[in-house]
Formats: structure tokens, C-alpha cells, sequence
């Protein structure tokens, strides 16, 4: 059997998924270019929804599009998005840009030191190289409102420790790989813990529950712990 | 005005208060949640004559002790073949009515892994992004049932005196058969994987929760060791882990993930398919995308039939309680 040639950011791949959904493919690597085009398309979508579509969920080289079986079916939601899919530059749109602060001081930030030693930076230029990084939403996913930002700085590029920490408490700032991530549920973890977010990611806004969208640039700005919520209350 | 208490004397784990759910957030990370079972949930509804998205309560194998403090009220029973005690003992798959003082047990039964319990009155829960539905993991939404807790319920009403069968279709029980379409990733398994893939067969296995049913059955090799970036997953999704082990993700599935999936149970059948007990064995069973639409019409139409009968059986009249 000869496998088809792989998926190109202009010449995606679509795959049916059960009776209800297709995954599109722009790549089988990372690439900003496979990224690029799922944004695209997932904007595009947005703006015209295909008859009986229910849902898109963006990731980092593939687009999942969910529809209603009742209405649709795959060879139709797929001649729709061959329509939707053009050059990724001409319809990209200003995303919005977020600031979330973090507070690296104890207790707050149990895996400085070591990450430090890792990197043979200094605590204090841990931080530095944290907060000049760039960052932007490239999916959500693990559990509600954990949103992947990728644009670590390199020099802070270390693998996941061996083994998870368990009760890892919300808010926790998180890195590993080229990635970094602000909790919002009390989990395990095997990512670094750098710092803590006064910013909550869910928001408890019924019209804007989730802080981020996928495609979203973030930055981090520094708070002190007498900053923190909370911090007049625990001394 | 009036109201129902009931105190919850037993409750073992997984037991949750569960509606349709939230679609359309896993965008952002958070799946459906709602019923593993959904068909049967919408049964109890429609039994009762309540709104299709009213809170309920899903039991599982753990069983679940009601005591009734203040009353009367009426609630739907369906699901899996569990064993109901309420003043006598009865089938699951019933209408009754609960006074104060009475007492409803519900444990496992012959067949079956989840059961529903609809009331005929507003379940007081707390709600997440509009929904009930519990996502076991955050414990956002109605929340888990727990022993000693009381629950409320306004506006009660009574809909019958006797003990009242509901009728259980044939598509509500377990199957020996989970149709699915292969793919998105089945080009990372080698032929002989996608062989015993097919041939099987699989069986539940006891480790189970909302998120997901770890199956026995064939060792699915991979190509090779992969890395392949995090992808979307559904309710239904068959991943298969680096030792080669099939899960079937189910309610509180995480909504992207790295292990490659196989194939994709049909959203159609995910129901009949938790139904299954641990050792319970059956086969996959691969159709075209084209099959599977037609199956999910068909589906849909006999549900949606059915329920409009039973909607229409159980009248427009109940009595205030």
C-alpha cells in the first residue's frame, strides 16, 4: 500500500471521523505555516458557517470540524471547506492581545531555583527571559481553559520532569519545551512551576468565559506578592 | 411554595448530576460531559413529561440510597437493568412516586453500567458555562452526589400513585458490536494492528471513569515510535497508548491529545457502548463515512419517535404535589 503524500498547508488533508465530523490537516510536523493555515481556515469558518456545522477545534497543525449528521454529511462539509481555503494572509485579523500577571515570588514559584540550575541562569533572569517572551494561544486542551502558549524563550527550553507533581494549585504558571501555561485547576503536573497568575483564565464572565482565544498573543508583566489576591488576608 | 428534600443515605463513586451538557466549548478546552448514557437519560425525561435539559442524576455501579424528608414527588428510573427498592422491589425502567419518610435504593441489576434518575420537579444545582452537567475532573457543574448530602427540588409534582413501567427499547441496551469509521491516525499502526483490530475481540475492563474505558483485547502496535503533535479527540475516539492498549474516550474526554486514535466509535452507538460491564467482550466493527451518517439518521429518527410517544403516553396532566 502506498501512503498518500503528506498534508501541506495549501493542500490539507481532509479525514473523516465517525458520523459526525472531519479533521483537517495541514501538516504532520509542527510549522507556523500548518498553524497559520488552521487559524485561516477556523477564521473563515467563523465568519460563514457551512450548513449543519456544530463546532471547530483548532490545534496545532489540524482543524476539527463537528457537524450534525441530520444536516449534513462529510462529502458536503468537506466541498464546503475546499471553498473556505485560500491564502492564509489575506483574511488575517488583528487577534487580540492579553497581560497576565505573575507573581515569582515564594511560595509562589517552587521550581525557580531548579530551573535556574537547569538553564545556568540566574532566578532573576529566569524571569527576565519569562517575561520577554511573546507569546500566543495555539490550542486548548488537558482540561477546561488550559491554553498552550507557544514562544518560550529557547533558553528556557527544558523537558517535563520524570514524574508529575500531584495537587499542583490553579493559577500556577507553568513551562516546558517551547511552551508555556497558566493552570486553572488544582492537578498533576510534570511541567516547571515559575510563578503564580493573579489573572484568572476562566473568567466567571458568562459572555467571555475564557480569557484567551485560540490565536491570541499574551504577555506576562510582574507583580509582587503583597499583589497577590488574597495577600492583605494572609499577612 | 412547596418543596421536595431528599437526603442522599448512600452514594458510591461516579455518581453525578448530569443534563445535556455544554457543546460547543472544546474549543476551549472543556468537552460535552452529559450522560455516558444519553439516550437513556432523554427516556426518563420524556417519562416524566420534564424538560429534555432538566438536571437528573446519573448512578453508577456504585448504586445510590435516597430518603425522601419532605415529599411527595415523582421520578423516572431508566437505564442500565439495575434493581429499585421503593416501598417494594422493582425493575429499573419506572415511573414511582416518593413520599416522606419512603426510602429508594438503587443498585446493580443484571445488565448494564449507568442508570438515570429524572425528578418531576427543578433539581437545585449549580451550573457551569449554562449546564449541569458534571465535568468530573474540575467537579464544575451539578456536582458529584455524595453521602450525607441533601438535595432540593422545587416545584414537585406527582405523575403517577402506582408504580409505572417505562418501556425499554432495544437500541437503549449493550451491544456486542461498536460500529466505528477507522481513522484520523490509523496510517501509525501497522496492518497487523489494523487486523486485530478488527478481528478482536475487546472487553471493558474495570478501569473505567467519565472520561474514558480502558479496553482488554489485542496488543496494537505502532509503527514506530511516534511523536506526533496533539490532536483533537471526540467522544468515541479509540486511542491507543504506547504499550498498545486501547481507551475509548468517553463524556469527560480532554479535548486534544497525542496518542493516535485508530478509529471513532459512532456518536450513535458511545451509548449502547458504556452500557457494556467490565469482561463484557465485543467487536469493532468498520463502516464507511457514508454508513455511519446513515446509522446516525436512523438513529436519530427512532429516538426521536420514540420519545414523541412516550411524551405523548404520559400526557399533559400531572397533579400538583
Amino acid at each position: 500500500m502506498t501512503l498518500p503524500p503528506p498534508p501541506k498547508p495549501d493542500q490539507p488533508r481532509f479525514v473523516p471521523i465517525a458520523d459526525h465530523a472531519v479533521l483537517v490537516e495541514f501538516g504532520e510536523t509542527i510549522s507556523d505555516a500548518a498553524h497559520a493555515a488552521v487559524l485561516a481556515l477556523d477564521q473563515a469558518i467563523a465568519a460563514a458557517p457551512p450548513v449543519g456545522l456544530r463546532e471547530t477545534v483548532p490545534a496545532y497543525v489540524n482543524l476539527l470540524v463537528d457537524f450534525d449528521p441530520c444536516q449534513t454529511d462529510h462529502a458536503e462539509i468537506i466541498a464546503a471547506l475546499r471553498r473556505q481555503i485560500g491564502p492564509a494572509t489575506a483574511r488575517r485579523q488583528s487577534r487580540q492581545q492579553h497581560k497576565v500577571a505573575v507573581c515569582y515570588d515564594p511560595p509562589f514559584a517552587p521550581d525557580l531555583a531548579q530551573v535556574a540550575q537547569h538553564t545556568g541562569l540566574s532566578p532573576e533572569a529566569v524571569i527576565a527571559a519569562h517575561l520577554s517572551g511573546r507569546y500566543h494561544v495555539v490550542m486548548y486542551g488537558f482540561a477546561p481553559g488550559y491554553a498552550y502558549l507557544a514562544g518560550l524563550p529557547p533558553a528556557l527550553r527544558l523537558d517535563r520532569k520524570p514524574t508529575p507533581v500531584p495537587n499542583v494549585p490553579a493559577g500556577s504558571v507553568i513551562i516546558a519545551g517551547a511552551q508555556a501555561l497558566v493552570t486553572t485547576l488544582t492537578m498533576p503536573t510534570g511541567w516547571w512551576i515559575i510563578g503564580r497568575s493573579a489573572t484568572p483564565i476562566l473568567t466567571g464572565d458568562p459572555d467571555r468565559p475564557f480569557l484567551f482565544d485560540v490565536g491570541d498573543s499574551v504577555g506576562f508583566c510582574r507583580i509582587g506578592a503583597g499583589d497577590m489576591p488574597g495577600a492583605a488576608q494572609n499577612g | 411554595m412547596a418543596e421536595a428534600r431528599l437526603s442522599v443515605a448512600f452514594a458510591g463513586p461516579h455518581v453525578t448530576v448530569q443534563d445535556q451538557g455544554r457543546p460547543g466549548q472544546m474549543r476551549f478546552g472543556v468537552p460535552c460531559s452529559g450522560p455516558m448514557d444519553r439516550a437513556s437519560a432523554a427516556i426518563a425525561q420524556a417519562a416524566l413529561g420534564t424538560p429534555a435539559t432538566a438536571p437528573l442524576i446519573e448512578v453508577s455501579m456504585g448504586g445510590l440510597t435516597l430518603r425522601c424528608d419532605a415529599g411527595p414527588i415523582s421520578l423516572a428510573i431508566a437505564g442500565a437493568g439495575f434493581i429499585v427498592e421503593a416501598r417494594e422491589k422493582l425493575g429499573s425502567w419506572v415511573v414511582l412516586t416518593l413520599h416522606a419518610g419512603d426510602r429508594l435504593v438503587i443498585r446493580p441489576g443484571p445488565w448494564g453500567r449507568w442508570t438515570y434518575v429524572a425528578f418531576a420537579g427543578d433539581l437545585q444545582v449549580p451550573h457551569w458555562l449554562n449546564s449541569a452537567a458534571t465535568h468530573a475532573i474540575s467537579g464544575f457543574g451539578g456536582g458529584r452526589i455524595s453521602t450525607g448530602q441533601s438535595l432540593t427540588l422545587t416545584a414537585p409534582r406527582v405523575v403517577t400513585h402506582m408504580p409505572r413501567p417505562i418501556p425499554c427499547p432495544v437500541w437503549a441496551r449493550p451491544r456486542g458490536r461498536a460500529p466505528v469509521v477507522i481513522g484520523p491516525q490509523d496510517r501509525h499502526f501497522t496492518d497487523q494492528a489494523l487486523a486485530d483490530f478488527v478481528s478482536g475481540p475487546f472487553r471493558m475492563t474495570n478501569a473505567f471513569d467519565r472520561m474514558g474505558l480502558r479496553l482488554a483485547g489485542p496488543r496494537l502496535a505502532l509503527k514506530g515510535a511516534l511523536s506526533i503533535p496533539s490532536e483533537p479527540i471526540l467522544r468515541g475516539s479509540v486511542q491507543v497508548s504506547g504499550d498498545g492498549v486501547a481507551t475509548v474516550l468517553m463524556a469527560d474526554h480532554q479535548t486534544t491529545g497525542g496518542y493516535p486514535k485508530i478509529a471513532t466509535v459512532l456518536d450513535c452507538d458511545t451509548d449502547a457502548l458504556s452500557q457494556l460491564r467490565p469482561q463484557d467482550p465485543f467487536h469493532f466493527v468498520p463502516v464507511s463515512p457514508d454508513t455511519a451518517v446513515a446509522r446516525a439518521r436512523m438513529a436519530h429518527r427512532a429516538r426521536a419517535a420514540f420519545l414523541a410517544r412516550l411524551r405523548h403516553q404520559t400526557g399533559a396532566s400531572p397533579t400538583p404535589g
